[in-house]
């Protein structure tokens, strides 16, 4: 069966879920080929967890490069092992980073590219929800490898025990892959929340916060969820740009979306109406959101907000 | 400093956006400027605004209503634009994209001079890929430094900030290059009346594939994806929604509890 080269996403080794994700989803294809970008230590861990979920070898690539450079450096090491192994088809998730290292790596091999995928078949087609979720397109690459970048949360990790066999590339970045060097970073202050495109429960926030996200993060942290915010409130200050959902924003998939105090604008909507489930609360009770909430509640998300998390907390 | 920035016509987010029968994006429908584009000008126009040297050039790709994106662009300030627009390239990909806009800039540099910086939006917010950039710098082998909320431009540097989950990184490359920037950047401005009249007056340079030096292929006819199904998607409809006389929260937690939710 051919392979197919799953890129890994990692903190210091720990393998997200949304990885695990694009496991469940090569083993459709092919036989699942895990690309590591880190230290040798650090693959030495992941595979462990990836072996579990199905992957065959780990192919850990260590060049310092990659932790120095943006990008280019990763999309030429996708790129030499995909002319190296021919693989069936290559997968990536759709984040910031590692939807452009695909998008490089595909020109570099004279590939297509699908985004955005919510569902992957076994011939290498993928299915994509677009303009705000009101199609959906099944594409196919049709010439080089098909790269395909897909959205955490689309499908549930899937334990198969397989080898996990570490090997070491020696592939080096050629110093053309060595120009957007990272020069400094700052790290943020941990939320102790989980990531917002990965978290299986959001709870989001908009202008009807009047800019207090006490309720809407007590709740979230009831529901061990993550906190979104709308594009007005993060317009407005009362939230980081890193939590926005919606078009210009982050999008977001999760088991249970909770709008409070959103309205549920159409560039809001792009971001969110992927979810399983959706949840609104709205003072407004002609609020376009309650169009396509599963469940709604008119009222005042600071009497409503507070109860219910009261209510989850009361189950636990 | 001379500046590109690309410009895409977008069909309207608040109107109908549908497909037609050969499976491409209805283009015929309201349309307008994409909205993260405006952030690109806006951040080239800062760079060279105050220079009499510099100039920004707003470049399009797209039909006959592609160009209003361009006038948008010149209304805002951008000294010059450049329409690309020819019958086979509708259909295009991501990767047919990205090879037409790196055969314009190529084109703008022999016909005018080199280019200092390409300046691009995060996506489109039609298609929404956000890969366009990264292929275009991958096809002329420039540096390129995405998704920047900042930017600070040398003479030699371009430098942004590029915010993730947990860290933002800063990341520098050396001109020529390309950079993408968020809606975090900057505040657009919206075009002056004198900026209105102004932009009647500014040349558009219009090209079409082979003026490129490239052929169909560059457009639907050689997409590398093919769409092999596409339909509305059935459209979420509305749950239940009751109105809270005090017990809402419990009721709410009482729906999440009959999905297994909590």
């Amino acid at each position: 069966m051919s392979e197919v080269l799953v890129l890994v996403d990692h903190a210091d080794g720990k393998v997200r879920k949304s990885t695990l994700e694009l496991l469940a989803f090569a083993r459709r294809i092919g036989t699942p080929v895990a690309v590591f970008v880190g230290d040798a230590a650090a693959g030495e861990a992941a595979a462990t967890t990836l072996g579990e979920h199905g992957a065959e070898k780990v192919l850990v690539a260590s060049d310092p490069a990659y932790g120095e450079y943006l990008v280019a450096a990763h999309a030429e090491l996708l790129a030499a092992l995909v002319q190296e192994r021919q693989p069936a088809a290559v997968i990536v998730t759709a984040g910031a980073e590692d939807r452009e290292v695909a998008a490089r790596a595909a020109i570099k091999t004279g590939s297509g590219i699908i985004t955005d995928a919510v569902d992957v078949a076994a011939d290498g087609s993928a299915s994509q929800q677009v303009f705000a979720a009101s199609y959906n397109v099944t594409s196919k690459v049709a010439q080089g490898v098909p790269f395909i970048a897909v959205k955490p949360n689309s499908t549930a990790p899937e334990p198969a025990a397989a080898a996990g066999t570490v090997e070491a590339v020696s592939f080096a970045p050629t110093d053309a892959a060595k120009t957007a060097r990272i020069v400094k970073v700052e790290e943020k202050a941990a939320s102790g929340r989980p990531n917002l495109t990965e978290a299986a429960i959001v709870v989001s926030g908009g202008r009807g916060t009047g800019g207090d996200f006490a309720a809407v993060e007590a709740l979230a942290d009831s529901l061990g969820a993550a906190v979104g915010a709308s594009r007005a409130a993060v317009d407005a200050g009362w939230y980081p740009h890193s939590h926005q959902v919606g078009q210009t924003g982050k999008a977001v998939s999760p088991q249970l979306y909770v709008a409070a105090g959103i309205s549920g604008a159409i560039q809001h909507r792009a971001g969110m109406q992927t979810s399983k489930n959706i949840v609104a609360i709205n003072k407004d009770d002609e609020a376009p959101i309650f169009e396509l909430a599963d469940f709604g509640v008119v009222g005042d998300l600071f009497q409503v907000l507070p109860q219910a998390t009261d209510a989850v907390n009361a189950r636990k | 400093m001379r500046i590109v920035t690309f410009v895409k016509y977008v069909p309207d987010a608040a109107g109908d956006r549908s497909f037609e029968s050969d499976n491409t994006v209805d283009r015929e429908t309201d349309g307008l400027l994409s909205e993260l584009d405006e952030y690109a000008i806006e951040e080239a126009l800062n760079l060279t605004d105050k220079d009499k040297g510099s100039e920004t050039i707003a470049v399009t790709v797209g039909p006959d209503d592609a160009k209003d994106a361009v006038r948008k662009a010149l209304q805002m300030g951008a000294d010059k634009g450049v329409h690309v627009n020819d019958d086979a390239i509708s259909g295009a990909d991501a990767v047919g994209t990205a090879k037409i806009l790196a055969a314009t800039v190529k084109k703008v540099e022999e016909d005018e001079g080199p280019i200092d910086l390409i300046i691009t939006g995060l996506a489109s917010t039609d298609g929404q890929m956000s890969v366009v950039p990264a292929m275009v710098a991958e096809l002329l082998g420039r540096p390129a430094a995405t998704q920047g909320s900042s930017l600070e431009v040398t003479d030699t540097t371009a430098t942004i900030r590029r915010d993730g989950d947990t860290a933002s990184q800063y990341v520098e490359v050396a001109l020529p290059a390309l950079v993408s920037v968020t809606d975090q950047i900057n505040e657009p401005r919206y075009p002056s009346f004198k900026g209105i009249m102004k932009a009647k007056k500014k040349p558009v340079a219009q090209y079409d594939l082979g003026d490129l030096g490239l052929d169909a292929s560059a457009g639907g006819a050689g997409a590398l994806t093919q769409i092999i199904e596409l339909a509305p998607a059935p459209g979420r409809t509305a749950g239940e929604v009751v109105t809270d006389e005090g017990d809402g929260g419990q009721k709410l937690v009482d729906w999440l509890a009959s999905k297994k939710l909590v």
